[in-house]
């Protein structure tokens, strides 16, 4: 756990404008893996240059919601709404909302077979169609910004988790999304490299990145988020500013699973 | 100097020096020691094992070399074999190589024109090494494949530029085995790449079921009785005048019959992709073929290296299956060579020049596969 004092900063300052337009709408999602009910009448609006954070059990369904976001997951009732655009079967849909969000996963998933500079410029040059140069140079301010610009020829192989996690989010970034989703990204790191993870995120923050994080680090909720959401067996039980959903938590399923998380 | 026991053992001590590993146990005397002069046992076993392995290697290079017959009096219908005969079983008859050499290499092609046949096998050779090479593998490579197939075409058919034409008929020897292990595995293995994420499709059950289909009835029968297919029962269906050449119809047995198994191989690649690396591609936005073209198959197909090669290599091995439907590969030619009278009963030596032209191919073909790995592997360990 790494706490709001250990991120060096007291507080990301909120970024969302009073009439800022919605992002990402979900309205009362239901999804089934076979019989099982994994996601129960989801709603959630996030508004732009808004930081949510979705936490909970294992199993709570906290991924699955994140990944219907660019449909990853498809649901089955409910409707999602991001930047405007229904998702639905049509996958002219899907490919839009895909350019427009970018997503970090928990285990990185960079491509092995190519360099890191390759990695990041794939997407902007064979889906947003820049010219190779462009696209390198685009890479490489992304590469810098997350402070490894000096690994661009070297494989994600030869890089530590850290390492490859930041690169994961600079090949996001480079397709230049609206809407960033972070899917538990520091839970298969070793502790010493989970903050300079946490580093770029923030930073990331502060350039009013609106962005969805599922992840068990508190101390980021508390700095960062603008809301913190809690779910628990395929429900979003709860949803709050840091302040209150830590000090004043009002379900008892969240007051237990607080006391379990930040109880020793 | 080293410290005391109860010094060392103390936590916060300077820390150990650096040093490189002991030394004792190099150099060749202790290898052969360690592996082969261990104990009495070994000792006797590698003593046994090297006076079988020498003396074989002498009377090989006996028969081989030193009593062989190099050269016969007389040629073609009165050629004089008795000295050959004289030393059957204690020399070989490489006269038999010198005399019909040109026969076993171009098979029935006229004698005079056999210069073309032999300029194809070259140009053959110099594709592979071009196309073998990394740096020659970008979009040009399918025009230089393309002019090469046409300069072949024009050079063993003839018939335009003052060369003679030559019927299909009568090639024959190495250019046909080449023809159908390159074009075979040209073919085969696009072919399977298709196949092969087409049975992956769960969303789309036609396209599915259809790939299994031809996998599991190709698969499901002899090479053999596919050529026997091609060649007797094919001409049965066909319209009243038409016909398609004998080695075409060869040709696309032993082409579908490849990509069959390769299928399966490319399949075996497919699974070993992680999840991860799907979602990365779709959370991108690329489509499916740019995820399947740039993602997928550039590491599926380099983990599937050596099962790709190893078919590759049967694959050219069993062209020579053809001898069984009367088309004139190098194996077949190597079997007629020793029909004549003057010849019978010299079939170890025609079988043994033929044997060492199809090592020359798949050995280079293995070499070639692990180079590849090799250079592909660098930097990229995890």
């Amino acid at each position: 756990m790494v706490e709001a004092a250990v991120l060096g900063k007291a507080e990301v300052r909120s970024a969302v404008q009073p009439d800022a337009r919605l992002m990402i709408e979900l309205r009362k999602v239901n999804k089934w893996f076979g019989a099982l009910h994994v996601l129960r009448d989801v709603s959630l609006a996030v508004r732009e240059r808004e930081r949510v954070v979705v936490c909970g059990p294992s199993g709570s369904g906290k991924s699955t919601m994140i990944r219907c976001i660019n449909r990853l997951e498809t649901h089955q009732e409910g409707e999602i709404v991001v930047d405007g655009i229904e998702l639905t079967d049509d996958l002219r849909n899907i490919d839009a909302i895909r350019r427009e969000v970018g997503m970090v996963f928990q285990s990185f998933n960079l491509f092995p077979h190519l360099t890191i500079l390759e990695n990041c410029t794939l997407a902007p040059i064979w889906v947003r169609k820049m010219p190779k140069k462009e696209a390198e140079d685009l890479a490489m301010e992304f590469l810098s910004r997350v402070r490894i610009p000096e690994q661009a020829r070297k494989y994600p192989g030869q890089l530590s988790g850290g390492q490859q996690q930041r690169v994961a989010i600079a090949r996001a970034l480079c397709m230049r999304p609206k809407i960033m989703l972070f899917d538990e990204p520091t839970s298969a790191l070793d502790p010493e490299m989970i903050k300079e993870v946490l580093d770029v995120m923030v930073e990331l923050a502060e350039s009013g990145m609106t962005m969805v994080v599922v992840t068990h680090e508190m101390g980021f909720a508390r700095t960062v988020a603008d809301r913190v959401v809690f779910m628990d067996r395929g429900e979003v039980v709860e949803v709050a500013p840091p302040a209150e959903f830590f000090g004043n938590p009002k379900s008892e399923r969240l007051r237990a699973f607080l006391s379990q998380i930040l109880g020793h | 100097m080293t410290p005391p026991a109860a010094e060392a053992a103390t936590l916060g001590a300077a820390p150990v020096r650096e040093r490189s590993p002991p030394s004792f146990a190099v150099g060749p005397l202790v290898w052969l020691r360690a592996n082969l002069f261990s104990s009495w046992l070994s000792t006797a076993v590698t003593l046994l094992l090297a006076y079988f392995l020498i003396s074989w290697t002498l009377s090989f290079l006996n028969w081989a070399v030193v009593n062989a017959i190099w050269d016969v009096p007389g040629t073609g219908q009165q050629v004089d074999t008795s000295a050959c005969r004289a030393a059957r079983g204690e020399g070989a008859c490489w006269a038999l190589i010198g005399e019909k050499y040109r026969f076993i290499l171009f098979g029935l092609y006229p004698f005079d024109e056999q210069w073309r046949p032999a300029v194809v096998v070259v140009i053959f050779v110099a594709l592979y090494v071009v196309s073998a090479m990394r740096r020659f593998w970008r979009k040009e490579l399918a025009l230089i494949w393309l002019a090469a197939l046409t300069l072949i075409g024009v050079l063993m058919w003839g018939g335009v530029f003052g060369l003679p034409y030559v019927e299909q008929e009568r090639w024959g020897g190495l250019v046909i085995t080449l023809i159908l292990a390159t074009f075979g595995i040209a073919f085969a293995f696009p072919l399977s790449i298709l196949v092969a994420l087409g049975r992956r499709q769960t969303s789309m059950p036609a396209v599915k079921a259809l790939c299994v289909v031809y996998i599991e009835l190709i698969r499901g029968v002899p090479l053999i009785s596919l050529l026997f297919m091609a060649s007797v029962m094919f001409p049965l269906f066909l319209p009243e005048g038409m016909n398609i050449d004998k080695l075409l119809r060869a040709q696309i047995a032993i082409i579908l019959f490849a990509a069959a198994y390769l299928a399966e191989v490319v399949r075996g690649g497919l699974q070993a992709i992680p999840k991860g690396q799907y979602e990365a591609a779709d959370a991108l936005g690329l489509t499916y073929w740019q995820k399947t073209g740039l993602i997928v198959l550039p590491q599926a197909l380099r983990i599937s290296i050596p099962p790709l090669v190893n078919t590759f290599i049967g694959m050219f091995k069993d062209t020579s299956l053809v001898l069984i439907i009367g088309i004139f590969d190098l194996l077949n030619t190597a079997k007629t060579s020793i029909i004549e009278p003057a010849w019978q009963g010299f079939g170890v030596e025609a079988y043994l020049f033929v044997a060492a032209i199809y090592f020359v191919f798949c050995f280079a073909m293995s070499k070639y596969s692990q180079d590849l790995e090799r250079e592909l592997d660098k930097g990229r360990r995890r």
